[in-house]
């Protein structure tokens, strides 16, 4: 590919309960969970796309802005991507928001990428583990008017107006090639993210969000005051950025509930029980046992 | 023309066939158009979404399985399914004629359209249900009831709960539909409805995507017509002991399955994963060899006639379902249900 040309990403990510992780421990014996037994981490796949979006700015250089809409301690994921390489990092909490749905998720984000500034790619984990919806991607570049490539795994070449890469199917894979912008959602498969760079994680360990500044002056007994801590952040450049609904120009009737079509009408706790349930022993009489009765049963046969 | 309380279903096609979950959902849609039909008096309609090129037979098809109506577009920039020009069509369709309610399979494809679509639209879009209903829906707080409403129900949270999902004001009501959990209906060729032809009309900015080539990989992997499926999950350990998993499902006539994790651990392919994410199965046995049992993968195989559940940890949440549970090491169980089976057949073939 000829011309080239430094290219600007925007990464969205989220912080989700570890699902992924769930023990015998995490559940109880009506089938509830245990919510505070799964730790908050940053959502899988989504450090996959963070990972592309590094990749190419190492290719090419640019920058890589990253975002994520949750509550104040969502700005944990910011910090991570920060140690990881991004530029920058902003934070979208608002009361607002709260019980946004996909469709309501994906103005948010519109309004937030638009306001972050131009760019030339928009990534996105495929899912988030919390969910498992895989639809806030496709929902956004539609907000945002532009083509999407879903579960990216490779990127080929990127050049000065266009994106070659591979996407991997069930039935198999396709190679596309699409005009800038175009947002990816980026698969568990792609690559292997980078850990955090020890070098990063102790430069930029002050970075904090407002909500934080009480916190971290506990543990940095040495800035008097938020506002010197505030000026100290300026001045290193560890801002985390928060952005309300108000700060990125959101209507008040997209977002949150009110912006959200879908409603939960209810839950049902699974309580799982097996009709006739027996415990084998794992001895050579036992399974014999075992797979006699299921012989007489015509499973096995 | 417009075709009040019609129910859509988007039929995805790849190089002339129907996916399968298209025609199960074409059948579930013909069963809640009957329910919403005698429960309202109106008549609806089931109309199956058809693009492509060179696909006008497959109309046939689509009415044999449910449909009364088809809209058919049939454009050489549809050949290859890309997300911009077929949501062009559908995003014009639906605007024009209202639908009620647009069912999407849970497809790696339909998992990309539907949200596109439903994003236009500014409708509610429920991801991968597992079953359809119809029902009332009170909201206390405006003192109103919601009469006929698409119930969409899926597991939720990662954790154990099913949720009933409900778009109470947007339409249409649009939900993708997990592969394989509604009944592929029976053909019934004799059955009449009408095709109406669709004339697209693209912007430039549709063909933004160009699809450079295109890998099928032809999967020998059957897991949902399998009689046995043997899965292993994280409990798995080595490539030996999936190869255990491998020697049991060959003696049972079966399958090889995998978690999630296995997947992700790069123990197996992808196209073996059972669960939410992957494939929806019912066999009449399935092994759960080290697998915890997270809903994702139990909503995927808990329909099984019987499930043998291995598990070092007691508390595994998949003994819970289990009908035989067997606390211990696969490493060590597989291999005696391997030799029991073996010495199983070799008496066979003394006493024949």
């Amino acid at each position: 590919m000829t011309d080239q040309r430094p290219i600007h990403s925007v990464v969205l990510v989220k912080q989700v309960p570890d699902t992924h992780n769930i023990t015998g421990e995490v559940m109880t014996k009506d089938g509830t969970m245990n919510r505070n037994a799964l730790p908050a981490i940053f959502n899988p796949e989504d450090l996959n796309a963070l990972e592309m979006a590094l990749q190419i700015k190492g290719r090419l250089g640019g920058t890589v802005t990253v975002i994520t809409m949750g509550p104040p301690k969502a700005a944990g994921v910011l910090r991570e991507a920060l140690f990881r390489g991004a530029d920058r990092v902003i934070l979208l909490t608002d009361r607002k928001f709260a019980g946004a749905d996909t469709l309501a998720t994906s103005y948010v984000l519109k309004c937030a990428v638009e306001k972050a500034g131009p760019f030339d790619l928009v990534f996105c984990g495929r899912q988030a583990i919390d969910g498992d919806t895989a639809q806030v991607g496709p929902q956004l570049a539609e907000k945002l008017g532009i083509p999407q490539i879903t579960y990216a795994e490779t990127f080929v070449e990127v050049s000065a107006d266009q994106i070659v890469a591979e996407r991997a199917l069930d039935s198999g894979s396709e190679i596309v090639r699409c005009k800038l912008p175009c947002l990816l959602t980026v698969v568990g498969s792609a690559n292997t993210p980078r850990p955090a760079s020890v070098r990063r994680r102790i430069e930029r360990k002050l970075a904090a969000a407002p909500a934080e500044f009480a916190a971290v002056r506990a543990r940095w007994p040495e800035f008097a005051s938020d506002e010197q801590l505030q000026d100290y952040l300026n001045a290193h450049d560890l801002n985390i950025a928060v952005w309300t609904a108000d700060d990125i120009g959101a209507s008040e009737d997209q977002v949150g509930l009110a912006g959200s079509p879908t409603q939960v009408h209810k839950i049902n706790f699974v309580v799982l029980e097996s009709t006739e349930s027996k415990t084998v022993p794992a001895t050579p009489e036992g399974i014999a046992a075992m797979i006699q009765e299921l012989v007489h049963e015509y499973i096995v046969g | 023309m417009t075709t009040p309380n019609s129910i859509w279903v988007f039929i995805e096609q790849t190089d002339g066939k129907i996916a399968d979950v298209s025609l199960e959902l074409t059948g579930k849609a013909r069963e809640l158009a009957d329910r919403l039909g005698g429960a309202s008096g109106g008549a609806h309609e089931v109309v199956g979404l058809v693009m492509g090129h060179h696909v006008e037979a497959l109309a046939d098809e689509v009415i044999a399985h449910g449909a009364d109506r088809v809209l058919l577009a049939d454009h050489p920039e549809l050949a290859i399914y890309r997300t911009l020009p077929y949501a062009r069509v559908a995003i014009a369709e639906a605007r024009a004629r209202k639908p009620e309610i647009f069912l999407v399979g849970g497809t790696p494809n339909g998992r990309d359209f539907a949200p596109r679509v439903a994003s236009a639209l500014r409708c509610g879009l429920t991801a991968d249900c597992t079953d359809l209903e119809i029902g009332d829906y009170t909201v206390k707080k405006e003192d109103k009831t919601y009469h006929d409403l698409l119930f969409q129900i899926r597991p939720a949270f990662g954790g154990n709960l099913i949720a009933t999902i409900v778009n109470p004001k947007t339409r249409p009501q649009m939900a993708t539909v997990r592969e394989g959990v509604m009944r592929m209906p029976a053909a019934q060729p004799s059955r009449h409805g009408a095709v109406e032809k669709l004339v697209p009309r693209f912007e430039p900015d549709d063909f933004a995507l160009e699809v450079l080539s295109r890998q099928m990989r032809h999967s020998t992997v059957n897991l949902k017509e399998s009689r046995v499926v043997v899965s292993g999950g994280a409990g798995v350990a080595s490539a030996e002991d999936f190869a255990l998993l491998r020697d049991l499902a060959n003696l049972l006539g079966g399958e090889v399955g995998a978690s999630r994790a296995a997947v992700d651990a790069g123990m197996i392919g992808r196209e073996h994963q059972v669960g939410q994410t992957g494939t929806t199965v019912r066999p009449r046995l399935y092994v759960a060899a080290g697998i915890s049992g997270a809903i994702q993968h139990r909503a995927g195989m808990d329909q099984s006639s019987k499930i043998i559940a291995i598990n070092t940890d007691p508390d595994a949440p998949m003994f819970q379902i289990a009908h035989y549970k067997i606390v211990g090491d696969v490493a060590e169980v597989l291999p005696l249900i391997i030799k029991t089976l073996r010495e199983r057949s070799m008496d066979q073939r003394e006493t024949e």
